[in-house]
């Protein structure tokens, strides 16, 4: 095993050229445009063989997607933020149409006010759509992530589309050392893709995105969430058999001296790098707290999660987004979902740096939790 | 139940639906007076005349552009 | 022109009577033949043939959205190089509103990459699926529901969009207007379009019985009416060369093509002399 240096986007590109997608269409935009770039790079020399399409804009980028993944081809792209919100139309429809794409997401913070730095308001928005989403904490995950994604989404069980999602700059312009899997390897995980369900052919003429009156539409949607039922199942095989190929597993959650933790954090991405070493602070002097990592967001891991808190006597669930009038997505989705008491916190919105001092200010919070969701860094009116 | 995707794996299948049953006016064309000049083949929005001239009742929306078209008249638009 | 006798649109359609849209892709899909994949754009021409659970195409065909026919069509096109399959001719169907307005920056991009397509533009000038609204390429005098007629208003006071030179300026190497009146010009046309190695554009003027308002039968000679008056004029530039493909022996006035539609119906003498001198002026130019 050979561990090479790089950033997140360059973790990811190299999944992408391991993959071997056909069709390439990507759109640049901050802090997602090094991918487009390393991507370019590698059709530009033969590495990876594929047509890459510069598209004029990320509506177009997946619009191209879509069209090629519907001819029967892998396909990947990459985008942002504003990028993904002007996606948003296609992305449902893509999800619609049961297209096996897998994008990458660099999480960033949508305008206005306009802002290039990180949070993860621009994927959870989307979180309707019917895309599976994962939040990577580090160059690795992102990478493996990718790969596993596509094993996923292309299972005939499941044909959904996955979001992997890094954080905007932290992971992206940020460098890991990270083990590149051998062709060899992948291309016995995931052989060539071969469509069953619909795509473009002459010698097999069908019709792709018809439309439906009220007798048909509503069985379309329930066959898709019955499908992302199915696909955490698929999602345990794959990463099951990734870990058997590869030696890395990977779960629905990951707990971080969560289980005989009395206070317990749960949190997605980067942000839990920190965490943890807030934790390992914390237990040096005694105190038992935990992480639970939530790395799958959609399909929700409701058991998963709620087996990993139940124990806890405090719970604080930190997000960086929120929505308004009921606060942050994650702590909803849980509070909703399980009978749990826990408290909320909003951080890091549009790049605002998160320091260990607030992780240790959200522990005491948690410990004494407001009914509201807690803004944590906000600046105080002078 | 829907097919995955709402995808049609028929092609052609708006066949099972006879928009014959739309006209009011029905063409009848005489074959004598014919000169096979495939005006009404071009021209009808359903392409239900072939070239036989033989106009397939099943899914003529009774539209009347065949008739105009034709150069020596011969096709005439009669009440159903 | 020999007319090929398979038909790749299917009947049982839910066209209008009399619809001029599905008259253009049906000649269309006879010349370019079954190895042939189509993308649509939202609008009438795929509401009609796609009522799940049916089709009226007889080949591979695709729609998503509105304004990203173009895109789509650029990853078909993509997807198939990749597969190898370089001989299997992609056709893009899309309305005036999903070509020159919502659709026009999917179009340009994909213009301007080079992608090998044909885009076929059917033009029955306003947003029809939709009922009857103003676009782009509604023509000056027009009267559409968001372009009504009223006192203080003739109706659409803007001329078409020339989507045709949009796309000669982005260096097309086939780009045609035509009409489904003229079908014998129109196929030749797409003819020229499918051997093009690279993007090839025909706008293709299409009336509209229920937008323009007239009887269904007469479809084709309003078509034919926009052509011998001059107010719809068949050309093609291949290369960079402009042609025109079709002169009336006699010009016709104008007011004969307008007073045969209800939405020119509310136009004035004066307006119409306007048009008049407007059509004028392009015809002398072009010698028609």
């Amino acid at each position: 095993m050979v561990l090479k240096v790089m950033s997140s986007n360059q973790a990811i590109a190299e999944a992408v050229k391991l993959v071997k997608p056909k069709v390439i269409p990507v759109y640049p935009i901050t802090p997602q445009t090094t991918i487009s770039e390393y991507l370019a790079k590698y059709v530009a020399d033969g590495d990876i063989k594929a047509e890459y399409i510069r598209v004029e804009s990320e509506h177009s980028a997946i619009s191209a997607c879509l069209g090629a993944s519907g001819t029967g081809v892998r396909v990947f792209t990459a985008t942002s933020s504003q990028g993904l919100a002007l996606m948003h139309e296609i992305i449902f429809a893509a999800a619609g149409l049961r297209a096996p794409i897998v994008m990458a997401d660099a999480n960033r913070a949508l305008s206005a006010p306009l802002s290039i730095w990180n949070d993860q308001q621009d994927s959870i928005s989307e979180r309707d759509s019917g895309w599976m989403q994962i939040y990577a904490e580090n160059g690795q995950e992102a990478l493996d992530s990718v790969l596993m994604s596509y094993k996923v989404s292309e299972n005939k069980e499941v044909l959904l589309p996955t979001m992997v999602c890094i954080d905007g700059f932290i992971l992206t312009h940020t460098v890991d050392p990270v083990d590149v899997p051998e062709q060899e390897e992948i291309d016995k995980f995931l052989p060539d893709y071969n469509p069953e369900h619909a795509y473009l052919d002459p010698e097999r003429p069908m019709s792709i995105g018809t439309f439906t009156d009220p007798d048909y539409y509503m069985e379309a949607r329930h066959d898709m969430e019955v499908a992302m039922e199915k696909a955490k199942t698929v999602i345990s095989d794959v990463s099951q058999e990734f870990a058997e190929t590869f030696g890395r597993k990977y779960e629905f959650i990951e707990k971080y001296r969560s289980e005989d933790a009395d206070t317990i954090l749960i949190a997605m991405g980067s942000i839990c790098s920190t965490i943890k070493d807030v934790i390992d602070e914390l237990r040096e002097g005694g105190e038992k707290v935990g992480l639970v990592r939530v790395r799958v967001f959609r399909p929700f891991p409701v058991e998963e999660i709620y087996e990993a808190i139940k124990g806890a006597s405090h719970v604080g669930v930190i997000d960086k987004n929120f929505s308004f009038s009921i606060g942050g997505v994650l702590h909803n989705n849980i509070k909703s979902m399980m009978d749990v008491n826990a408290a909320g916190f909003i951080v890091g919105l549009g790049g605002r740096d998160i320091k260990p001092s607030h992780i240790k200010e959200i522990v005491e919070k948690t410990k004494n939790p407001s009914n509201k969701p807690l803004w944590i860094g906000l600046k105080e009116e002078q | 139940m829907v097919a995955i995707g709402a995808a049609v794996k028929e092609p052609g299948s708006t066949r099972k639906n006879k928009t014959g049953s739309w006209r009011t006016f029905k063409p009848i064309l005489d074959k004598e007076t014919c000169i096979e000049c495939e005006n009404c083949v071009m021209f009808c929005p359903e392409g239900c005349i072939d070239k036989n001239y033989d106009i397939d009742y099943d899914y003529c929306k009774g539209c009347g552009i065949c008739a105009e078209e034709c150069p020596v008249k011969a096709i005439k638009m009669e009440r159903e | 022109m020999e007319l090929p006798e398979k038909e790749f649109l299917a009947p049982g359609h839910r066209a209008c009577a009399g619809c001029g849209a599905t008259i253009g892709v049906r000649l269309a899909l006879k010349v370019l033949g079954e190895n042939t994949v189509a993308v649509s754009a939202t609008g009438c021409l795929e509401v009609i043939t796609t009522p799940y659970p049916e089709t009226a195409w007889e080949i591979p065909w695709m729609h998503v959205a509105f304004e990203n026919a173009a895109a789509v069509a650029s990853g078909v096109e993509s997807a198939l190089k990749a597969q190898g399959k370089t001989d299997t001719t992609v056709v893009v169907f899309g309305g005036d509103g999903g070509t020159a307005d919502i659709g026009l920056q999917a179009l340009s991009g994909a213009m301007e990459r080079g992608h090998n397509l044909i885009y076929i533009c059917y033009d029955n000038e306003a947003y029809m699926n939709t009922g009857i609204q103003r676009s782009g390429s509604t023509p000056y005098g027009a009267s559409t529901t968001t372009s009504p007629h009223g006192k203080e208003s003739f109706g659409e006071d803007k001329p078409k969009k020339n989507m045709p030179m949009i796309m000669a300026a982005h260096g097309v190497p086939y780009v045609a207007t035509a009409s489904i009146s003229y079908p014998e010009d129109f196929m030749k046309k797409v003819k020229k379009a499918a051997e093009v190695d690279g993007p090839a554009y025909i706008h293709l003027q299409q009336p509209c019985t229920t937008g323009w308002g007239y009887s269904p039968a007469k479809t084709i000679e309003l078509g034919r009416l926009a052509v011998e008056t001059g107010s719809w004029i068949l050309y093609e530039i291949e290369e960079g060369e402009f042609k025109v493909t079709y002169r009336p022996i006699q010009r016709k006035m104008v007011s004969e093509y307008l007073n045969a539609q209800k939405r020119f119906k509310h136009l004035s003498d004066i307006e119409k002399e306007k048009i008049q001198s407007h059509v004028d002026a392009i015809c002398v130019e072009l010698k028609i």
